[in-house]
């Protein structure tokens, strides 16, 4: 627990004690005293100023952590009349997982243990979509296999999310374009998000995370794939770093059958759009109300 | 003033420390647990929780049970003090102080777990008011450690008058004392419904999801905590000059007959509902009862628990058994166990188990996990002890024996 995390957030509750942390910051010549680190608030209620000193202490933490220079921390906003949504054809996913491991590697996920922010589920064709009767471990030479077909299970970025209402620290919350993201410096732990979350999307570091320094994607946004600390709840985020400056989430990218589609839902002649006008979509659970932002349909 | 706060203060570490060689050894044992969970917490603080057998898929576990147990534990305090002050019942008005001294020493335990779940304990006080981000009025979390907190404060307070007055041979303030009692007994069932809802808002775990969940916690928990309480006014009896009537430890039986008959009704209507609907959800269930794909670590457990529970309630009931001395303590230890078991693992692993996309994982606590529990018990058991010690010689006094 001796995270460099400790001194990265910094504000103050009144003026006197600004000053002290003033005098402090004076003193210490440097911008993190121990009276700030005492008070830090969290990173969306600081100053634009003070959140540039913050990713750029970010940047270092990671420069002396990992010994690698090239990595970079945005806090890329939303965008205007953006609301992100995904669109997945189960009649062409495969199952081959590479969107899992896409994923991993996109979004720095531990190696050891490993953490995993899409699950694909095995359903067997006699069931239907059954999660009391799927597999998320299946191991066969080949897949897919004739009598199973295969639903893959990521955070669905709920228009009315579990998750969000139950954090006792204000530590998670919707973004303007639907994202759904954590605060990895203000979770507290106590993953009452996870007890919340239908989908089995949130995830723990229960130890320390471990990365080779080599497969660290250097690309980060400080809410979604920046390198966590232990002790702290992650998930996916659609890939916030890439799409918020108009790329594809990696699992779309990367899969080779086209099963995954994205897109902004505001944008009517978008593909989105397109496929919820074209196609029949469900969504998973829709009996809890969560109302995601994740479309399930069949294409054939 | 500043002087009796002193002599008060002094002379209570005097008396709390002060005793024979059982009460040495029993200090010395407790020490010597609290020092052994103390190591294993450590070792934990430096790997993080992966030295549990906590995973995403089960993600409480025997901490967030222990916690809930507790919290129960904490608030059966009110059962000693409704019939002491609202019907003015006088052999049990004595003795009320002692549910109080449980009281503060349960919570104080049921908050150590809660330290102890987090991933990051160095962030607890973003918990807190003013000076956290506490998610209000969203976060059930967020208002437990609010009521909790405030229950603490509460008892302290009337912990710390009466004992304080009665160190000083002085009548305690009744006008003070009577309406912060008084209202302990809303806050009491108010730490326990929250607590309650923590779990019955979790649309996601259909185990919790349930209108009856508080109701069965206020239940239970009016069988725990008195049975805790029993067994230690007994020790009183007989290793003290205090006079504890056995009218009053036969009705505060009787009154857990009562809850212990609403719990186990309230369970069976939940059994009904699982079983007669049949739907996918009753697959928690079944894991709890008898186990699902060979998955069935907790079934032993949890017809214990039921055995234990269905015991002690005839046991209590039956007035022959409820007043003879042998089956009165076999009732508490059963109700102790049948409640330990049904409010903490079985309440907590079967909500979790299967996870909300089908995969069973079984959990079994590790040994550290279950060393640092033990370490939080024994640090409970602590306070009470000391505080129970600081009590008795108060209500020993003839003039002070108003005092509780």
């Amino acid at each position: 627990m001796s995270e460099k995390s400790f001194d990265r957030r910094t504000l103050l509750v009144s003026a006197g004690l600004s000053t002290m942390a003033g005098i402090s910051a004076a003193a210490s010549g440097k911008s993190t005293g121990w009276v700030e680190r005492l008070l830090k608030r969290r990173f969306v209620e600081l100053s634009d100023a003070r959140r540039e000193e913050i990713l750029t202490e970010l940047e270092e933490a990671c420069r002396v952590k990992y010994g690698r220079d090239d990595i970079t921390v945005t806090d890329t906003p939303a965008l205007d009349g953006v609301e992100f949504a995904y669109g997945l054809d189960l009649s062409r996913c495969v199952g081959c997982r590479r969107c899992v491991y896409s994923c991993v590697h996109e979004n720095n996920q531990s190696r050891d243990p490993q953490i995993q922010w899409i699950r694909v589920l095995e359903m067997k064709k006699d069931h239907g979509i059954d999660f009391a009767e799927s597999n998320v471990y299946y191991d066969p030479d080949e897949v897919p296999e004739p009598d199973s077909f295969y639903v893959p299970v990521a955070c669905q970025q709920c228009r009315q999310p579990a998750c969000t209402k139950v954090c006792p620290v204000k530590a998670t919350w919707q973004e303007p374009d639907g994202i759904v993201v954590i605060d990895s410096d203000w979770c507290l732990g106590c993953r009452c998000c996870m007890s919340a979350c239908p989908y089995g999307a949130r995830h723990f570091n229960w130890t320390e995370p471990r990365i080779a320094t080599e497969e660290i994607n250097p690309d980060t946004h400080i809410f979604g794939n920046r390198l966590r600390p232990n002790g702290v709840v992650e998930k996916c985020t659609f890939c916030i770093h890439r799409t918020r400056k108009g790329r594809y989430p990696a699992c779309v990218e990367i899969c080779p059958v086209g099963a995954r589609k994205f897109g902004n839902l505001l944008d009517e002649a978008g593909e989105m759009r397109y496929l919820m006008r074209e196609k029949r979509v469900f969504v998973l659970k829709e009996e809890l109300n969560t109302r995601p932002r994740f479309y399930y349909f069949y294409a054939t | 003033m500043i002087k009796d706060i002193t002599s008060f203060t002094t002379g209570s570490a005097r008396i709390a420390f002060k005793g024979g060689p059982t009460f040495y050894a029993w200090i010395g044992f407790l020490g010597i647990v609290c020092l052994w969970g103390l190591a294993a917490w450590w070792n934990q603080f430096q790997h993080g929780l992966i030295t549990t057998n906590m995973r995403d898929q089960v993600s409480w576990a025997f901490y967030i049970g222990n916690f809930t147990f507790l919290v129960g534990v904490a608030a059966a305090a009110v059962m000693l003090v409704i019939p002491a002050y609202i019907y003015n019942w006088k052999p049990i008005k004595e003795i009320a102080i002692f549910g109080e001294l449980l009281a503060v020493s349960a919570i104080v335990m049921s908050m150590l777990f809660v330290f102890v779940d987090v991933g990051r304990p160095d962030r607890v006080w973003q918990l807190m008011p003013i000076i956290g981000t506490p998610n209000l009025p969203s976060s059930l979390l967020g208002w437990d450690v609010m009521v909790l907190n405030g229950y603490l404060v509460l008892n302290l307070i009337i912990v710390v008058h009466l004992l304080y007055t009665g160190f000083h041979k002085r009548p305690y303030n009744r006008k003070f004392v009577v309406p912060l009692l008084l209202f302990s007994i809303p806050a009491a069932v108010g730490i326990h419904t929250v607590t309650a809802f923590v779990y019955a808002g979790t649309a996601a775990r259909p185990f919790w999801n349930s209108a009856i969940l508080a109701p069965r916690f206020l239940a239970s928990a009016f069988c725990s905590g008195p049975a805790i309480l029993l067994i230690l006014f007994q020790i009183l009896q007989r290793t003290t000059h205090i006079k504890i009537k056995d009218e009053a430890i036969w009705k505060i039986a009787e009154l857990m007959a009562y809850a212990m008959f609403l719990n186990l009704f309230l369970f069976g209507a939940e059994i009904f509902r699982e079983y007669y609907s049949n739907t996918h959800h009753l697959i928690h269930t079944q894991y709890l009862y008898s186990g699902v794909h060979g998955h069935d670590a907790l079934v032993p457990y949890a017809w214990a628990s039921l055995i234990c529970s269905v015991a002690a309630f005839l046991l209590f009931l039956i007035p022959a058994t409820r007043t003879h001395l042998v089956t009165l303590n076999l009732g508490c230890v059963l109700i102790f166990a049948g409640v330990y078991i049904e409010k903490g693992m079985a309440l907590v692993i079967p909500g979790m188990t299967p996870d909300t996309l089908g995969e069973f994982y079984e959990y079994v606590p590790t040994l550290n996990e279950v060393r640092i529990g033990a370490g939080i018990f024994a640090i409970g058991f602590l306070v009470f002890t000391l505080l129970c010690k600081m009590a008795i010689p108060i209500l020993r006094d003839p003039d002070s024996g108003k005092a509780a």
